[in-house]
């Protein structure tokens, strides 16, 4: 285990490393110049030149590179260049709203999902097997931002039950805040959810045709002991699989979600820090990300070894 | 057969079970018959697809969900089972009568640990803690032989043998002691040297406790060292029936006969085991006569067209036409169509000199 652990944190260190130098190209070969975005159009290019010297643009890139890693090393994400603030305190304030919308939304999935692929996989052939399986199909063909928008159009405008568009921190209300966050939730949950059910009912299948199932059955268990107690467990890896990629993925990638519903969360920021070349709110927010994605990749490893205890945690490579 | 029914763990009288798909009802078998005495070991045999695993898992109500008891009687203790409820059953199970399986190596769940799974079978059926339950599961493994039972009931399957683990599910079948015990071909997995301990430990076992064993196999070697009573099967019918010592010594249908000329000889050479020609028909394409005379050395015209029936006496019925009382009037088949197990043998062959 400790192996595992000093071998893992080697890597992210690695994969942070290039992931850096890789943002940070990115970054400069976007076209367009900060300074100009900053100044405008009618800005004279003396004052243009002299904000690119204070800004530190007319380095060597190598040594903005440097610069740039050094900075972050200390914690330090650098300021914002529209408006000076910090970094890390823009990031501070955005990830909390994006990781609830994405913890809601994993919610909704996993809550429709499981009984719904058990549903499916235990009577299948039947009406239920089928309804699952329609409301998977057209669960994944749904785009999100598509629902999104139904929704607003169905339970914000016609019903007036929700809020169509809005934030409510979660540290000032609770209740306001979940409920402002339900519909884009259900919006990125419906679609997951879906995978997330027929993913389980061909994986549940599969299991509840192996011999320790019928074990299961031989000492005297019912179908419920059998189905949750042996199955479900052994059935719930590719599971664990999709929803760990899928939920690094939401992290960064409920852009469109924030701005149907107007939320102000990471995906929203990475979106203006593009439109405005600022850099260092971009180059932050992407690190960010790649670091969500090796630690959720790192805890599924961990997850996986638990639920399955045929999976050792070691150091070498497998 | 002889017994009374104060004696009887297990008859089945007239068991017809077949597969339902869509609209299609494919019936395997067909009027399966047979008593198990208290204490006794019935060997089921035949080869794949005779439908001897069918008949083991009707008695435990654990047919997959297409199969379907058509007709026939099971009763445990004199109380049908056939018409019991899925609850009613699960309560039989693992309780009264429990079941050993083919595949040791996958028939334990991976995810938990031996004694995690048999303790859940014990507290299924018994009101007792875990503690007790944990203990019981050591007395088990002690008596199925698993060397330090102690640290044992903390391993995963994937940390035992083959061996080790068919044991295991030895000790969760019998946790509960239970009146029978159902092994469906419980050493076919295993290499040789361990089949012989789990026979021997099975041996022992139902001595100790008492209980009554249906045994399923191919295996005519597992017959000699297990069975009292032998229940020879073929394409779904039972086509002999009787005690093991008769069955070697006087064995009376001719697929009953090719098993038992085909069993490898330590003595003297044989080049070329002999075979019974020809698989198992479909059962779609039943014979409309008897099952075997597709392959059947002896077959006369008749047997083609009209089943046989039950013939022999009490103790040994068989069912086979040459038996019967009209043998002798039926017409043979012309010469060369014969298309038995021993024409091709080389123990008919000229010897080979040289």
């Amino acid at each position: 285990m400790l192996s595992f652990l000093l071998r893992r944190a080697g890597l992210m260190i690695v994969i942070l490393f290039f992931v850096s130098i890789i943002v940070f190209s990115l970054v400069n070969v976007l076209p367009g110049d900060p300074a100009l975005m900053i100044l405008g159009q009618e800005a004279t290019d003396e004052s243009l030149e002299a904000l690119r010297e204070d800004m530190g643009l007319n380095d060597p890139l190598v040594m903005q590179y440097f610069a740039w890693v050094g900075d972050l090393l200390q914690g330090d994400f650098g300021q914002s260049f529209r408006d000076n603030t910090e970094v890390s305190s823009l990031l501070a304030e955005k990830i909390p709203i994006t990781l609830q919308l994405t913890v809601m939304s994993f919610a909704i999935a996993v809550l429709i999902a499981i009984p719904a692929g058990v549903i499916s996989a235990t009577r299948k052939g039947t009406l239920w097997d089928s309804s699952a399986t329609l409301f998977a199909l057209s669960g994944v063909s749904l785009p999100p931002f598509w629902l999104g928008i139904l929704l607003i159009f169905i339970f914000a405008v016609t019903l007036g039950w929700f809020p169509p568009s809005g934030y409510v921190p979660i540290t000032e209300n609770v209740a306001q805040s979940l409920w402002y966050m339900l519909l884009p939730a259900v919006a990125l949950g419906v679609r997951l959810s879906a995978e997330l059910t027929r993913m389980l009912r061909s994986s549940l299948l599969e299991v509840l045709g192996s011999d320790y199932i019928r074990t299961g059955y031989a000492k005297g268990l019912l179908e419920r002991a059998v189905v949750y107690g042996h199955a479900l467990r052994n059935s719930i890896l590719p599971v664990i699989t999709v929803s760990a990629l899928q939920f690094a993925a939401f992290l960064g990638g409920t852009v469109i979600t924030e701005e149907i519903f107007n939320i102000p969360g990471l995906g929203q920021l990475l979106v203006t820090s593009i439109q405005t070349r600022d850099f260092p709110v971009l180059q932050g927010a992407v690190m960010f990300m790649a670091l969500a994605v090796i630690l959720i990749n790192f805890l599924t490893d961990v997850l996986y070894s638990i639920l399955d205890p045929r999976i050792k945690l070691t150091g070498g490579s497998q | 057969m002889k017994s009374t029914s104060e004696e009887n763990q297990l008859q089945v009288h007239g068991l017809e079970v077949g597969f339902k798909n869509k609209k299609k009802y494919t019936q395997i078998l067909n009027g399966v018959s047979f008593n198990v005495n208290k204490g006794e070991t019935l060997c089921i045999v035949g080869e794949s697809g005779c439908g001897k695993s069918l008949t083991s898992l009707s008695i435990m109500g654990l047919l997959p969900e297409s199969g379907e008891v058509r007709s026939g009687e099971i009763r445990f203790e004199g109380q049908e089972l056939t018409n019991r409820s899925m609850k009613e059953m699960s309560k039989i199970r693992g309780n009264e009568i429990s079941m050993i399986f083919q595949e040791p190596m996958t028939s334990l769940n991976p995810v938990h640990t031996v004694g995690k799974q048999i303790i859940e079978a014990i507290r299924i059926h018994r009101n007792v803690s875990k503690k007790e339950a944990t203990e019981r599961v050591v007395e088990m493994f002690e008596l199925v032989g698993i060397p330090s039972p102690r640290e044992r009931v903390h391993n995963y399957p994937h940390e035992m043998s083959g061996g080790m683990r068919q044991r295991v599910m030895i000790a969760m079948a019998l946790a509960c002691d239970p009146k029978l015990l159902i092994a469906d071909e419980p050493t076919t997995a295993l290499d040789v040297t361990i089949q012989a301990q789990i026979l021997d430990l099975l041996n022992e076992l139902k001595g100790d406790l008492d209980m009554s064993i249906v045994m399923i196999t191919h295996d005519l070697g597992v017959v000699s060292e297990m069975a009292d009573q032998v229940l020879v099967m073929y394409a779904g019918e039972v086509i002999e029936y009787t005690d093991s010592k008769s069955l070697f010594e006087n064995p009376k249908h001719p697929y009953t006969q090719g098993l038992i000329a085909s069993i490898p000889k330590l003595q003297g050479k044989t080049e070329e085991l002999p075979v019974i020609k020809g698989a198992v028909p479909n059962p779609d394409e039943m014979p409309s006569g008897c099952r075997f005379s597709t392959r059947c050395a002896f077959a006369k015209q008749e047997c083609f067209d009209q089943s046989p029936q039950e013939e022999g006496t009490e103790a040994h019925p068989v069912r086979c036409w040459m038996y019967s009382a009209e043998w002798q009037q039926m017409t043979p088949l012309k010469g060369g169509e014969s298309n038995g197990y021993t024409t091709d043998g080389a123990v008919d062959r000229e010897p080979i000199r040289n």
